[in-house]
């Protein structure tokens, strides 16, 4: 290789503060090249920053909107994030979220009459239930076959979406709908209590922040969590150490699988109130970049979640006031992950300028 | 050029004008480590030249700097008397250097040929190639098959392929980074005579080693480093390993202090007829093994590498658990179906040959990688919930009884050197108390300090009376520290013999597989090796 | 069975099979440089939106599709500068390209969604097409079918006949043995990664350009992920690639035959629609269950990263 001006060389101690910093990095950059791409596409980009990043959290409704959305991320965040750190790559997240909301919904429907209070305990169990049952199979498949989780959980979000898309035109759809691809409305005592009267944000929230303090426990207090660091970092040190790889796949998938299966769950018993074909927006893929944005940790995870909800929000302002379409979020999201990994770099090298070998 | 005889050493005087390569002042930085620091360096056609130093010396360092691999942050490089820059290993090959390294830089999967017309310039034509292969290894007496697909070969095979890629390209300067510790003694000297061929054709060889035995043995010259500095020039055959030692170490070789043997203590590991298939799809099948290792004494098992010593420690560890329960019996229970974690609850505590990554996780810090195997031994956990506290302070307690230089309990395992990092996993498994340590390559790649501290552990902790196994390539750290010793050949066992009643070269014999008078069958596994011999 | 049928299911699965055919080559000598690269997803969307505008502004399909390749290049151009400069994790890149594919294309896509494309002609082998059956169904197809036989063969020639192709494997072997002996590991592995990319732009575009001619939101449906898992049934072999892609092509069009043939079977089109996706399962399944058989075919470096030493 040709000597390039700039060189990378390697730190002999990986640096804290670039770990903390380089979120940062990869926000400030995302930024910079949002603004040049509004520029570029002849939008005013200080209009557009104020649109995207101002104009959803002016008010407390638009606040209200930010918690709303953050809490499917934080959840399926938090449960992935137990599985990457353990190297298991459930990126199916959003396969497990549709089922979450296909087993709530079924509890709901099926209890429709009842008033018990013991309807939304049930239906957070039916969601948690069925997003596992889904991530089982790459379990499995994994631990007997040793199929990739990552291929085999990425195809079952193809057959949930399929799955949820028979349901709400067939056998669970509506009949007085008309025609729309929904289920009923759920009636009250299947729908989340309301946080703040005026807005939407449901009583979701506080278990996305119940679940957050309990991954916090899990990963970095109990021993299960320590081994499942252990094998993410060098899975030779945990066979040798005797920590059963098979444990830690059924651990990191059925925790993912079960977390976006309670975001599934609480989407359709807050804001949704009933079953659609279009019961995810992506937040299990928005999730994963969530997941390493906020380092796979949980406190990183709650402001990676906000940012990302923002994300989403401010999409939705440039559709409505600017004439673009909404999938510029996506673009942004996924170039915060580039950023992110790009600058993550500096935490285990420096840039060095000049030829460092030839003093 | 004046061709030297190989039995003497060139004259100095005479040969001065005749330099082939000379560094002036190398050093090489790397962040917090500086590999080499001035080192200056001449070599003449002809000549064998020692580049003598212990485990870190810097040695290898310097070597990849002359082919190419890395570069040097100071200093000259003189190549028949014209300054030079070499880039890469192809500019060093262009120059007419040739290396073969001790981690072997062949490609499992291609065939020989393949392998060698990788490191050619341009197309070769492989049936030519071929045919000039079967020429050079005719004429070194080093035979190889060119057709063959490189898993398939032994270590010594191997090196015999990466000699033969050096010598197509008619190399001047012949670079041996640690070229005998892949090889029985038999292969070791059927190795130097191709050297001293080699050589009495003009071709100056630099040998890599710390084996001071075959320096004084090979080598018309030495140049001794220590700490990445040079501490000497000098003539191997004339002087004396001790002396050579003072010059690498900076001080007599220590010597370990024996106690008296006990005998007859109580059976703490057996293994019963091990045969198990080898995971990996290039590895050594093990084929019924029998061992017996007591309470109170330590057996070495000897071998060269790829011989079935991976598989047989994954099979006794418990990291590749067996199909049956009774081919390994540890403290009496038959345990060959369970976990590497549950082996452990029976008293066995294991050191692994690789330190990092597999012995201790380099991110992990000391306190962490503590937590690793003394979770239950030493009540770490509790409920479910690690008590970092006392993991901490078992740490701190390995770190103190083993002189491991580091930066505290808090310290990243990366962070140390190969020596002070087997230290801590050393000290780890032996404060938990074991019934019965297994132990890989106790002193691979360690400087010569904390080698003899290390054995002295061993044999300390032999004294308390724990059962050792030690699995080993180094003969002379086995003969040293052991009890009785076995060899392990093509996947199986010889016979245990007491070290008192054998000898290095009877050993030597044994690890190319020839136990005559164990099973009847051992005279069908002559291997490769010794046909060729 | 009427042979007009099995013609018909014959031409289909062999166009179904051609997108899957191009990616997983371009995958295949991808990872045979033992780079692993998960965004095929996002280059596949991005080729397909790019080819779709130049060819709607040009009128010419052939410059669309080169520009898909462009685009897919691109696009691995990213990755690679990321996991081959500066070392990052080699799936996470993956997947935050395949995210970021999939969204660039939906949001550059927007303006053209209900243009429509005109059909690009088959070209007819003479005589070879005559043959009964088999004869309209493989030699009256797309251009770009016969381009995906031409790749297949260059494919097999340069990995196994070729110099360069000797060097690739080695590299996907062992780098740090290729380095030592003088290879430049960085650069080949860029190449294997750009080269990925441009396959990927290229099935890409043929989806939009020459299958539908049409370019709707996420209509690369999986495909990217498919073509990967391909490369895995194939156990990083092309001839074993080809065989898997007409396989999925027809498993695919099968069930759109069924759906569309008005057969009463009470069988909902869901399922049938997600038969793909669990024949991809099955299949990972089927191959993977013999550890060794991966290991012994996988590129030995496939996903590690590699960083020469200076």
């Amino acid at each position: 290789m040709p000597d390039f001006p700039l060189r990378l060389e390697p730190r002999a101690e990986p640096s804290r503060l670039m770990s903390y910093l380089s979120p940062l990095i990869a926000v400030a950059l995302t930024l910079l090249v949002g603004l040049l791409l509004f520029s570029a596409l002849g939008k005013d980009p200080i209009e557009g920053f104020r649109y995207f990043f101002i104009n959803p959290v002016r008010t407390l409704y638009g606040l209200s909107e930010l918690l709303l959305k953050a809490t499917p991320l934080m959840m399926c965040a938090i449960g992935l994030a137990i599985g990457f750190r353990a190297n298991v790559w459930n990126i199916g997240a959003e396969g497990q979220f549709v089922l979450g909301a296909i087993g709530a919904s079924g509890a709901a429907l099926y209890f429709s009459g009842s008033d018990s209070a013991m309807l939304l305990p049930a239906m957070v169990v039916a969601g948690a239930l069925a997003g596992a049952a889904w991530a089982a199979i790459p379990a499995l498949l994994k631990t007997q076959f040793n199929a990739n989780e990552i291929l085999v959980s990425l195809m079952l979000v193809y057959v949930a979406q399929l799955l949820v898309s028979w349901l709400v035109f067939g056998p669970w759809r509506d009949p007085y709908g008309f025609g729309f691809p929904q289920t009923e409305m759920f009636h009250d005592a299947a729908l989340l209590p309301i946080l703040l009267d005026g807005t939407r944000l449901s009583f979701a929230f506080v278990i996305a922040l119940a679940m957050l303090a309990l991954g916090y426990v899990f990963m970095h207090r109990s021993y299960t969590g320590f081994k499942m660091r252990v094998a993410g970092e060098a899975a030779a040190a945990a066979r040798y150490a005797g920590f059963s790889a098979k444990r830690m796949i059924w651990i990191g998938l059925l925790c993912g699988g079960g977390a976006a299966g309670i975001a599934g769950m609480a989407e359709v018993a807050g804001p949704m109130g009933q079953l659609t074909d279009k019961v995810s927006l992506g937040y299990g893929f928005a999730a994963i970049i969530v997941a390493f944005v906020g380092r796979l940790n949980p406190v990183g995870i709650l402001f990676a979640s906000l940012l990302m909800a923002l994300l989403f929000l401010g999409g939705e302002q440039v559709q409505q006031y600017m004439n673009l379409p909404s999938s510029i979020s996506m673009v942004f999201q996924g170039m915060l992950l580039f950023f992110l990994l790009g600058s993550d770099v500096f935490i285990n090298y420096r840039l060095r300028i000049g030829c460092a070998a030839s003093v | 050029m004046t061709i030297p005889n190989t039995d003497t050493p060139p004259d100095q005087a005479a040969q001065r004008g005749a330099l082939l390569l000379e560094l002036q002042g190398i050093s090489k930085i790397y962040p917090g480590v500086v590999a080499n620091d001035g080192v200056d360096l001449q070599i003449r056609p002809g000549e064998i030249h020692a580049v003598l130093g212990e485990n870190g010396a810097g040695k290898s360092t310097l070597m990849k700097i002359i082919y190419g691999v890395t570069r040097q942050s100071e200093g000259r490089m003189l190549w028949q008397g014209d300054e030079i820059a070499i880039d890469n290993p192809a500019a060093a090959r262009s120059l007419g250097i040739g290396m073969v390294f001790q981690h072997f830089s062949l490609f499992e999967t291609l065939t020989v040929v393949e392998n060698v017309a990788l490191a050619m310039p341009g197309k070769p034509d492989l049936a030519a190639l071929s045919q000039r292969i079967e020429e050079v290894s005719e004429r070194y007496g080093l035979p190889v098959s060119p057709r063959r697909h490189v898993h398939a070969l032994s270590v010594g095979e191997r090196q015999r392929v990466e000699i033969i890629r050096c010598l197509l390209q008619e190399p001047k300067l012949l670079i041996m980074d640690e070229p005998t510790s892949v090889l029985t003694p038999q292969a070791v000297r059927k190795l130097f005579e191709t050297l001293r061929q080699l050589a009495s054709e003009g071709c100056a060889i630099l040998y890599i080693s710390h084996k001071l035995d075959e320096i004084r043995e090979l080598c018309h010259t030495a140049t001794v480093l220590r700490g990445g500095k040079v501490t000497g020039h000098c003539i191997p055959s004339k002087e004396t390993p001790e002396s050579m030692a003072r010059l690498m170490i900076g001080k007599d070789l220590p010597i370990c202090e024996h106690g008296t043997v006990a005998r007859g203590g109580e059976l703490r590991l057996r293994l019963a007829g091990l045969s198990h298939a080898s995971p990996d799809p290039f590895g050594t099948d093990l084929k019924d093994l029998h061992l017996d290792v007591h309470a109170g004494e330590i057996v070495g098992i000897a071998g060269v590498s790829g011989n079935g010593q991976q598989e047989l420690l994954l099979a006794i560890s418990g990291e590749e658990p067996l199909a049956e329960k009774y081919p390994v019996q540890i403290c009496g229970t038959e345990a060959g179906r369970m976990s590497a974690g549950q082996r452990r609850r029976l008293g066995m505590t294991f050191v692994p040959e690789d330190r990092l990554g597999r012995g201790a996780v380099p991110s992990l810090s000391l306190a962490d990688n503590a937590i690793l195997t003394a979770a239950r031994t030493r009540g770490l956990v509790n409920r479910g919930f690690v008590n970092f506290g006392l993991a901490s302070r078992f740490a701190r307690k390995c770190i103190e009884q083993f002189n491991v230089k580091c930066n505290g309990e808090g310290a990243a395992a990366k962070s140390l050197s190969g020596g002070n990092l087997q230290k801590f996993i050393m000290g780890r498994e032996i404060l938990q108390n074991p019934k019965l340590l297994v132990c890989a390559q106790p002193t691979w790649g360690v400087d010569v300090g904390a080698a003899a501290f290390i054995r002295q552990s061993l044999i300390d902790l032999r004294e308390k009376g724990c059962a050792i196994l030690i699995i080993s390539e180094e003969l002379d750290e086995l003969f040293e520290v052991c009890d009785r010793i076995a060899v392990i050949a093509k996947g199986r066992l010889s016979p245990v013999c007491p070290v008192a009643d054998t000898t290095v070269e009877r050993i030597g014999v044994w690890m190319s597989g020839m136990w005559a008078d164990a099973e009847g069958e051992a005279e069908g596994t002559t291997t490769q090796e010794t046909a060729h011999a | 069975m009427d042979g007009n049928l099995i013609t018909a299911i014959l031409f289909a699965t062999v166009v179904a099979g051609t997108p899957l055919i191009i990616v997983a080559l371009g995958l295949l000598v991808n990872e045979r440089a033992g780079v692993l690269n998960l965004g095929s997803e996002g280059m596949m969307a991005m080729g397909a939106v790019v080819a779709f505008a130049v060819t709607h502004h040009t009128g010419n399909p052939w410059l669309g599709a080169l520009a898909g390749m462009a685009a897919g290049m691109s696009a691995s151009l990213i990755f690679g500068v990321l996991t081959l400069t500066l070392q990052a994790n080699q799936v996470a890149s993956g997947l935050a390209l395949a995210i970021f594919g999939v969204g660039l294309s939906a949001f550059i896509g927007k303006p053209y969604e209900s243009v429509a494309l005109q059909s690009v002609p088959a070209v007819r082998i003479p005589f070879i097409a005559d043959i009964p059956i088999i004869g309209e169904a493989l030699y009256n197809q797309q251009a770009m079918v016969y381009l995906s036989w031409a790749l297949f063969w260059t494919v097999l020639w340069f990995l196994y006949r070729s110099r360069a192709g000797l060097v690739l494997r080695a590299v996907g072997e062992s780098p740090a043995s290729a380095h030592a002996i003088g290879h430049p590991v960085v650069l080949i592995r860029y190449l294997a990664v750009l080269f990925g990319g441009a396959m990927a732009g290229l099935g890409g575009a043929f989806l939009s350009v020459f299958y539908t001619p049409m370019w709707v939101e996420g209509m690369v449906a999986g495909r990217g992920w498919i073509a990967l898992a391909l490369v895995v049934f194939a156990t990083w072999r092309p001839l074993r690639v080809m065989i898997g892609a007409y396989l999925f092509g027809g498993v695919m069009i099968t069930q759109l035959f069924i759906q569309g043939s008005g057969l009463q079977i009470d069988f909902p089109a869901q399922f049938l629609s997600s038969l793909p996706y669990w024949a991809t399962i099955i299949v990972l399944v089927v191959i993977s269950r013999n550890a060794n058989t991966i290991r012994l075919n996988s590129p030995a470096s496939l996903g590690k990263p590699y960083r020469p030493e200076a």
